[in-house]
């Protein structure tokens, strides 16, 4: 049976200011109601003014998404009454947007269709306190410039979904125009539907998981009314990510009439074609080509790129290491070692200790033979786990390496304290080796190179011959 | 004597502002309680403000052009210094955090707001009949309307209050009041004055205007207000002439468009108006007729393209955050929907239903996108019209002031009012009417002029008022 979905995705752009007054955006630390004015609490006689980053960003995006970007475009009313909502209508964009006809490459090599790009305003927030009988206002939020991304209805399953809004998040992010990583600064709606079946619209999708789990939910749900001989319905459905399941919408969303008619208070928007190329000529590599190019420069696998560059953030931090030293060496350190290290601790490497200078010094350290392998792992997880330097790790755990002439000497003492082992030697028992280097590890706390001293060992017990 | 003068006195220290303001201050004693021209006045505050800028003129320091002018300002426009109402229950007791952009403007240029206007609620209404506050009076005929919906400003113009006030013009809003009460009204150029402040009616057609008893005023004034500002995005940045314009009636077509007279025409209205023709064709100017065919559609295109937009405009008077609230123990929906119910009067209300209709799904083309086509024509016929002649003169209204209560319960006759102003706004272009009846109940005679124009049309007012 074949899925069909299909995604509507608002993003926050970061731009300082609101769209259409001069509030800061960052709502998320402040008192309600503390970054509004006239013009973003629609107060009687207010007028919007638009944003021109807002609009360079939402270009910026379209350019990065392969759109077209329109030589003008217009801002509709969307009209419907919500106490969030303070003019009683959204500034929205309906037959003329600004973007349309882009694509997005997933991970699987298949091409999703962006049918357009709009910008609008975010509404205010509801807050209802447990235990209360009222709901309260805050209006921080309203006026937030949001960037709706709409698809064409290409992807067939959840992973795929999920891939897609991965990847919108890493684009946006190497724009530097979103950063994914705030509370509720990716919404999407969903559009599902299986052959045979009416369209289910899922809202209140607010993460990326959430996306995955509504979806697989809602494949779920109307397979099994399939199976029974039921009809699917064509309705909306609302998503509740803690129970992870999606509900029949309370208001009937599909009867609304939003009524959009252009917006009287902001004329035709033109966007020259100077405008357009001069964004497109400061557009930043982006993730695919970083992947491409990482693998080309630095010789390292599709995998490795991959990892290397799902945020801009990692890949410069990857980059910079590679060019002082070996880059194949730091990629398996960064893309394997850390990456486990930090997924093991659920922290993501911006939020980390650990900084650029310091795998420098370790991935020196390791290279010079001045720590083992296993040592350089150990600093690694102190320098994240206890914020401290990698040099002064070394010094207080005692972790630097030690020569093969102190091994020598080790070895020696070792096999003399053990002479049932020269026994078992003797008798062809390989273990033995084994044995007395895991004797010579603990001697030495991990510090000798477990390879070398097993040669030594070896050598040494034939020499006893 | 006009605005100027007073201005002028004022400064050379021939006449003190607090002086002048204790002369007003008599004339609303006298006429305020039987005219009801103004919703909110502060006096005491204005007399303060007048003696502060004697002062500083004493002192030699600069003063302003509007220097201790008193002016009303009608109460669609946002004041930080009074409650803004626009006539309505919705906003009583409604104070706005922030001055409008001509309030600022008047601020700077040291004008004293003394007062806010009444208004037809939500400017909505040709006779000031709607106003939650009380009808106003028409100063020349207390039995008659003064207009609408800016006839606060034009009846507090009209008995004296002040010598200057602002209005705004929707489809006819500044012109109507100042031909029922006998004074000038000019509706600037779609663009041309900031909106920022203007409490919305129909935004593709609002435009605030100044209202005086002189010709002087309404150049002052309108100078004043039309400066630059960045908060309206649909305002034209253009820096305006300023120097003198010199007008020769010599070298002037006068158009005369047929659409605008005869039927609906009351007779007395259109032999005055003609007689003003008759005697600007002695001084030397070419009358022509011309025509505007798409008139015939005009007034429904208007109230089609009003009435949506107030639909939309009018949607955040919800009793959540400011203005008239209902103490309701009951869901959102419930709650809003009551708030609307009472707060809104009859007309807002029927404006609202029409316009929300017109703009819903299955009828936007039917009427919303057939308006603006009509839009589209109107402004065509006008760009024709202005290709072979100067200016276009009509009657403002096509009667004189009615009776208080004699057209308010039809409103298809009131609408029918608005037939020669509403052509102007639909087009965007200036217009200003100017007194022509010296006996008995006012008439007023529109100049239409071609885009930013204002200065032009000034001067030919004063030709026609020339000896
Ligand atoms: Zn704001």
């Amino acid at each position: 049976m074949d899925i069909v979905i299909g995604l509507e995705v608002h993003i926050q752009l970061q731009t300082n200011t609101k769209l259409f007054c001069g509030c800061s955006t960052n709502y998320r630390d402040s008192k309600p109601n503390k970054h509004t004015c006239p013009i973003c609490l629609g107060l009687p006689g207010s007028l919007p003014k638009l944003n021109q980053k807002a609009l360079e960003y939402g270009i910026k995006a379209g350019l990065a998404l392969d759109c077209n970007i329109a030589d003008s475009m217009q801002f509709h009313r969307k009209n419907y009454f919500y106490p969030d909502l303070p003019k009683g209508f959204q500034i929205s964009q309906y037959d003329s947007p600004l973007a349309t006809e882009g694509t997005v490459e997933l991970s699987n090599g298949k091409k999703i269709e962006i049918r357009r790009i709009h910008l609008e305003e975010d509404p205010g927030r509801l807050e209802h306190p447990a235990g209360k009988k009222q709901s309260y206002v805050d209006y921080n939020r309203s006026g937030v410039p949001l960037l709706e991304i709409v698809t064409e209805p290409d992807m067939s399953s959840p992973q795929e979904a999920r891939d897609f809004l991965r990847k919108i998040r890493e684009i946006m992010e190497y724009l530097k125009i979103f950063d994914g990583g705030l509370e509720g600064s990716l919404r999407c709606d969903a559009n599902i539907s299986i052959e045979g079946g009416g369209r289910a619209e899922v809202k209140n999708i607010s993460s990326y998981k959430g996306a995955e789990k509504a979806l697989n939910y809602e494949i779920t749900r109307q397979k099994n009314l399939m199976r029974r001989g039921k009809e699917v319905k064509r309705e909306t459905r609302h998503f509740n990510e803690e129970q992870g399941i999606t509900k029949p919408s309370r208001e009937k969303e599909e009867e609304h009439d939003y009524r959009y008619f252009p917006e009287p208070d902001l004329p035709r928007v033109t966007i020259s074609k100077e405008k357009i190329k001069e964004i497109e000529e400061s557009l930043p590599e982006l993730p695919d080509e970083k992947r491409d190019r990482f693998q080309k420069e630095y010789g390292l696998s599709q995998d490795q790129a991959e990892s290397l560059t799902t945020s801009l953030f990692l890949a410069d931090f990857y980059e910079e290491i590679a060019c002082q030293i070996d880059p194949e060496l730091t990629a398996t350190w960064v893309a394997d070692t850390l990456k486990g290290e930090l997924s093991y601790r659920g922290i993501n490497l911006k939020e980390s200790n650990i900084e650029k200078e310091d795998l420098l010094f370790i991935l020196r350290y390791l290279k010079e033979d001045e720590i083992t392998e296993k040592g350089a792992i150990k600093v690694m997880r102190s320098t994240l786990d206890e914020n401290k330097k990698p040099e002064k790790i070394i010094e207080e755990e005692n972790l630097r390496s030690i020569s093969l002439d102190e091994i020598s000497e080790i070895a020696k003492r070792v096999i003399k304290e053990n002479p049932e082992a020269i026994e078992d030697y003797r008798q062809g028992k390989e273990k033995a080796v084994n044995y007395l280097v895991g004797q010579v590890m603990k001697e030495t706390n991990g510090r000798a190179d477990p390879g070398e001293t097993n040669k030594l060992i070896q050598k040494q017990l034939e020499e006893i011959d | 004597m006009n605005a100027k003068e007073i201005v002028n006195e004022i400064k050379r220290g021939e006449k003190t502002a607090a002086g002048f303001l204790f002369e007003c201050k008599n004339k609303i004693e006298k006429k305020e309680e039987e005219i009801n021209a103004f919703i909110s006045l502060d006096l005491e505050r204005s007399i303060e403000k007048a003696k502060e800028i004697d002062k500083k003129i004493k002192e030699g320091k600069d003063v302003g052009k509007l220097a201790g002018l008193p002016i009303a300002v009608k109460d669609s426009i946002t004041t930080s210094n009074f409650k803004t109402t626009c006539g309505s229950k919705m906003l009583e007791g409604y104070h706005p955090p922030y001055d409008s952009t001509v309030v600022s403007k008047i601020k700077e240029e040291d004008g004293i707001v003394i007062g806010k206007a009444n208004c037809d609620e939500f400017c909505m209404g040709s006779s000031t009949e709607t106003s939650y506050f009380g009808s106003t009076r028409n100063p020349v005929d207390e039995e008659r309307v003064p207009g609408g919906s800016s006839g606060g400003s034009a009846a507090s113009v009209k008995y004296g209050a002040n010598p200057l006030a602002l209005g705004s013009d929707t489809g006819g809003s500044v012109r109507c009041p100042a031909s029922f009460c006998g004074v000038y009204g000019l509706k600037p150029t779609y663009g041309q004055v900031s909106r920022y402040g203007l409490i919305a009616y129909a935004s593709s057609l609002d435009q605030i205007g100044p209202i005086a008893n002189s010709i002087e005023g309404i150049s002052l004034l309108f100078n004043v207000i039309s400066g630059s500002n960045d908060m309206d995005s649909t305002k034209v940045e253009e820096e305006r002439g300023g120097s003198q314009i010199e007008l020769s009636l010599n070298d002037l077509n006068i158009g005369i468009p047929k659409e605008f007279y005869g039927e609906g025409v009351d007779e007395e209205v259109e032999e005055k108006v003609k007689e003003n023709l008759d005697q600007l064709r002695d001084k030397g100017a070419k009358l022509k007729e011309i025509s505007i065919p798409s008139m015939e559609y005009a007034l429904s295109a208007y109230y089609i393209v009003a009435m949506s937009e107030a639909s939309s405009n009018l949607a955040r008077f919800d009793g959540i955050r400011y203005g008239f609230k209902q103490k309701m123990n009951d869901n959102w929906e419930k709650v809003f929907s009551q708030v609307r119910k009472t707060g809104f009067g009859e007309e807002v209300r029927r404006r609202i239903m029409l316009g929300t209709y017109a703009l819903s799904t299955g009828y936007y083309e039917k009427y919303y996108e057939k308006a603006l086509k009509v839009r589209t024509l109107l402004k065509r016929d006008f760009e024709k019209a202005f290709k072979e002649v100067d200016f276009i003169i009509t009657p403002t209204m096509p009667f004189r002031a009615f009776e208080i209560d004699e057209k308010i319960e039809d409103p298809l006759s009131l609408y029918m009012a608005d037939i020669l102003t509403v052509p102007v706004n639909m087009a965007g272009l200036p217009s200003l009417s100017v007194p022509c009846e010296t006996n008995g109940l006012p008439i007023g005679l529109q100049i239409i002029g071609d885009s930013f124009e204002e200065d032009r049309i000034i001067e030919l007012a004063r030709k026609i008022k020339e000896e």
